[in-house]
């Protein structure tokens, strides 16, 4: 499909392109320090097995060892040791794989299955619009937490059910984003000449429709990837999703409420720490690609351009300007 | 107007008969003998049948469901298989809890949410800014179930100035408004800001500020005004939110809610209790929701005047 020329020019164009969006970027700290903390935690559960290895039959980060339970943070356990004498920081690495895969997997099947019904909703309308915007009214009216957890418990424990109970509420974003891009192109002229030469509803959609909306399904994907693994780690919490000995943060937090008014603090200190900053990470890149990808969707945020402007406002106005 | 308020308070009904159906057909299909749910892991193969027969558990599908959709639009919700009380009374007795601690936590966030947005907004880039940004950002981030744990650990443990559970007295209201209040407080301020921010820029501000109004003025009266209706909408959709936010929350601090009576009728697989307190949460968050779009159509003077 994809003539000559086509080829030639797109790289450079791509290349342009990224190395704009990644200037306006990494003009956002907070970004920048989304980026680092995910990249660490990616290095983390990648090297899972090196910092925490298996012994034998055992997983290391599930070896229980009873005469070393509970115990407080130290300079061999980092993070102390949980009730049944396993190493907290070990859990926690291994824990980082489950959750960025629950995450990864959430929400690229969330915004596969958004992005088809958004674009079939959008492109042939009629009953079968309607009935997928019912689907996804449907899903809205009840809080997203709500759904996983009685999808959960109706499926049963185990990654993939999590998966599914977690994903079901990740569609909705994607499929009206998708749905409003493809209202607002349909009628265009480009897509009519498109169509005149033949090409079909796939063709379209591809080639004319997601572009366009690339930028907020990103955000969304970004900001999905942190509703996804607290959703997840929600689940476990209440024990409706993975199941101990599984080294889940969630489940780990779980675990460690039942010691809590015995003072045991670092159970559920150190598991929440990194729960709150993979959220926390992954909703501040989802910010600042927001403002990198399309500077019309600019919110309230710190870049450089924008602090000069306001510097430049307030001399006119003639305050002494700046930051204090 | 009206006609739009109907319209949409129409529309509510097929979601909601969808959300139950779709509801049932999962909870009917899952795995597991709701007869056992009901008799006990101990109960004979005969007391079982004896179960089936007496709650209808032997009919087809259709006809389950059928009955179970007689029974609601009757407001008749059934009875728990595990304690034999009724559904409706148990939701409808516990279902204030859940409404305050949600009211709280909202009210909570527009309380400190609003003025720090203001702040924020209006001494731009400041270090107050920063630090409020930041704040905001990890108000969102954290989980409320942990912030919830942390607190019993410092506030009931560590200082012992707070009971760790409970929902009775309002000393034991702190900690679960702080909890589920602590996201939509940093999600009012960030829209706050923002919303402020892109008012202060206005004609008519320069225009105020040119007449030689008093700074104060032009910010409260001039551009609060325009920059509070966007918040309207959020703090509404944040008290639908909460209301997803209060399941965790009732689980932790033992608050006798919908949302812990959910989650412990999922643990148990209560069909009758799971969907009763679904649908009540899903009727309240979607009429929330309703009430909040036609709210932002009545305080909006440039959206009333399209439906006069």
């Amino acid at each position: 499909m994809i003539n000559t020329v086509e080829t030639a020019v797109k790289p450079n164009r791509k290349k342009g392109q990224l190395g704009a969006i990644w200037k306006r970027f990494k003009k956002n700290p907070l970004a920048v320090a989304g980026l680092i903390i995910v990249s660490l935690l990616i290095l983390l559960a990648a090297f899972a097995d090196v910092i925490a290895p298996a012994d034998g039959n055992i997983p290391g980060y599930n070896r229980q060892d009873w005469s070393r339970q509970r115990q407080f943070p130290s300079a061999e356990h980092i993070f102390g040791t949980d009730n049944v004498g396993r190493d907290i920081f070990h859990r926690i690495a291994h824990g980082a794989r489950i959750s960025l895969l629950v995450g990864l997997v959430v929400v690229s099947v969330g915004m596969t299955i958004g992005v088809t019904l958004g674009s079939i909703s959008g492109f042939y309308g009629g009953w079968r619009e309607n009935i997928i915007m019912r689907f996804i009214d449907i899903i809205l009216a009840v809080p997203n937490i709500l759904i996983a957890i009685i999808i959960a418990g109706a499926l049963g424990p185990g990654l993939i059910n999590v998966m599914i109970a977690v994903g079901i509420g990740a569609i909705p974003g994607y499929a009206r984003i998708v749905r409003g891009q493809v209202l607002s192109v349909r009628d265009q002229e480009f897509v009519e000449a498109a169509r005149s030469i033949g090409a079909n509803d796939f063709r379209l959609i591809r080639k004319h429709v997601l572009p366009n909306c690339m930028a907020p399904i990103i955000v969304e994907a970004s900001m999905g990837m942190a509703g996804a693994i607290l959703s997840a780690a929600g689940l476990s919490f209440i024990g409706v999703g993975l199941q101990p000995p599984t080294a889940e943060w969630g489940a780990m937090l779980s675990a460690g409420r039942g010691f809590l008014l015995a003072g045991y603090w670092h159970m559920t200190l150190f598991p929440g720490i990194f729960i709150a900053a993979i959220v926390f990470s992954f909703n501040m890149i989802g910010d600042g690609l927001r403002d990198a990808l399309d500077p019309r969707l600019r919110g309230a945020s710190f870049s450089k351009r924008k602090f000069k402007r306001v510097l430049a406002q307030r001399a006119a106005r003639g305050e002494e300007g700046g930051r204090a | 107007m009206h006609k739009f308020i109907l319209k949409r308070f129409l529309m509510l009904i097929p979601v909601l008969l969808g959300l139950v159906f779709i509801l049932f057909t999962i909870l009917h299909f899952a795995p597991g003998d709701p007869a056992m749910v009901i008799g006990g892991e101990a109960a004979t193969e005969e007391r079982l049948q004896e179960i089936r027969e007496e709650f209808g558990l032997l009919d087809p599908f259709i006809v389950q469901f059928g009955n179970y959709m007689w029974g609601i639009i009757r407001l008749d919700f059934g009875v728990s298989w595990i304690t034999n009380n009724s559904v409706g009374e148990e939701i409808f007795a516990r279902f204030p809890n859940t409404i305050q601690l949600a009211a709280m936590g909202v009210t909570l966030g527009l309380l400190l949410g609003i003025p720090l947005g203001i702040l924020s907004a209006t001494k731009q880039y400041s270090a107050l800014d920063t630090g409020a940004t930041v704040f905001g950002l990890l108000g969102v981030s954290i989980p409320n179930f942990w912030l919830g744990l942390m607190m019993i650990m410092f506030f009931s443990v560590t200082l012992g100035w707070l009971p760790p559970t409970g929902f009775g007295e309002p000393i034991q209201w702190i900690m679960p408004t702080v909890a589920i209040g602590t996201g939509s407080m940093a999600i009012i301020m960030r829209m706050t800001r923002s919303s402020m921010l892109e008012c202060i820029r206005q004609d008519y501000i320069r225009t105020a500020r040119a007449k030689g109004q008093k700074e104060r003025i032009v910010i409260f009266r001039h551009a609060l005004k325009n920059a509070l209706i966007p918040v309207t909408t959020v703090a509404g959709l944040n008290f639908g939110f909460l209301l997803g936010g209060a399941v965790l929350t009732e689980t932790i601090f033992a608050i006798p809610g919908i949302g812990s009576l959910a989650v412990s009728a999922i643990q148990a697989r209560d069909r009758p209790v799971i969907l009763g307190g679904v649908l009540l949460f899903a009727v309240t968050f979607s009429v929330v929701n309703l009430l909040v779009d036609i709210l932002y159509a009545f305080i909006d003077p440039r959206i009333r005047s399209q439906y006069r």
